[in-house]
């Protein structure tokens, strides 16, 4: 475990810099971790974002298939929003561990 | 273990040869699993794993009754072959392992490979296997990017960190 600042904040993360606490976690903090991943937030990703963190923190887990059938994102431009690996940067961005699924 | 060649996974390309479900799953999940980690996938498919491309084929794949020594029943109970040659057993096996598939989120066949070109994975039929099946490319569902010789396979593997996994 470790902490870093991001945006002004001491935020704990672990050693892939996926934040521990997602109580930490705001937009602003969102935008600098997309920075970091080569990401310009737009509102089509908060919106995506959004609707991660509600269902991860109400305890659902996310697949790429989920996300594709949820109405927010297709498949296609989630791939084209969080280039290379959607599921663990949007992750990631939206400050929520990185989902254990294969599929 | 240090290497000198410590090169990070660029590429797959994956060879699908057998037409069970768990055959044709693994490449599956393996090659969307790969596009998923921003890993480039390329899917090959060759002969009885062409049921998986095929529109005919595609949304008929079964699990073995007979000769499959690892299939047992609810409960862990091993399954007599002879239950397996009874009309409609492999069937309805074959149903239950795919209603327990989608529990756990993975995706019909053609939904999965929807999955896997909508991440950029590219999928390739054998020519030398649809020659000998007689199928054309009209034949193979739309997910397919070509039909090509396995020299044309190999030349897919060029660059640094490419790996080749038979499954």
């Amino acid at each position: 475990m470790a902490t870093k600042t991001i945006d002004g904040h001491q935020v704990e993360v672990n050693d892939e810099g996926y934040m521990l606490n997602p109580e930490q976690w705001n937009k602003n903090i969102a935008v600098e971790i997309a920075k970091e991943e080569g990401i310009d937030l737009s509102d089509k990703h908060f919106t995506i974002i959004d609707y991660i963190r509600e269902k991860i923190l109400s305890g659902e887990a996310l697949s790429l298939r989920r996300i594709g059938k949820s109405g927010v994102v297709d498949i296609k431009e989630f791939y084209q929003l969080f280039p290379g690996a959607p599921l663990k940067k949007a992750t990631k961005i939206a400050g929520v561990p990185k989902p254990e699924s294969c599929v | 273990m240090s290497s000198k060649n410590n090169h990070q996974l660029k590429k797959v390309l994956i060879i699908c040869a057998k037409g069970s479900i768990e055959d044709i799953y693994a490449s599956l999940v393996l090659a969307n699993g790969a596009v998923m980690e921003g890993i480039e996938a390329k899917l090959f498919f060759t002969f009885f794993g062409l049921d998986a491309i095929s529109k005919k084929r595609m949304k008929k794949i079964h699990t073995a009754t007979v000769g499959n020594p690892s299939l047992t029943m609810p409960g862990g109970i091993p399954f007599p072959t002879f239950l397996g040659i009874l009309p409609g057993v492999e069937a309805g096996v074959s149903a239950m392992m795919k209603k327990q598939m989608e529990k756990l989120d993975i995706p019909p066949v053609d939904e999965f490979l929807d999955m896997i070109t909508a991440g950029g994975g590219e999928v390739y039929a054998c020519k030398m296997a649809t020659d000998m099946f007689k199928m054309k490319k009209e034949d193979l569902t739309e997910h397919v990017k070509d039909i090509i010789t396995v020299g044309d396979f190999y030349g897919l593997a060029s660059g640094e960190g490419t790996q080749i996994i038979f499954t």
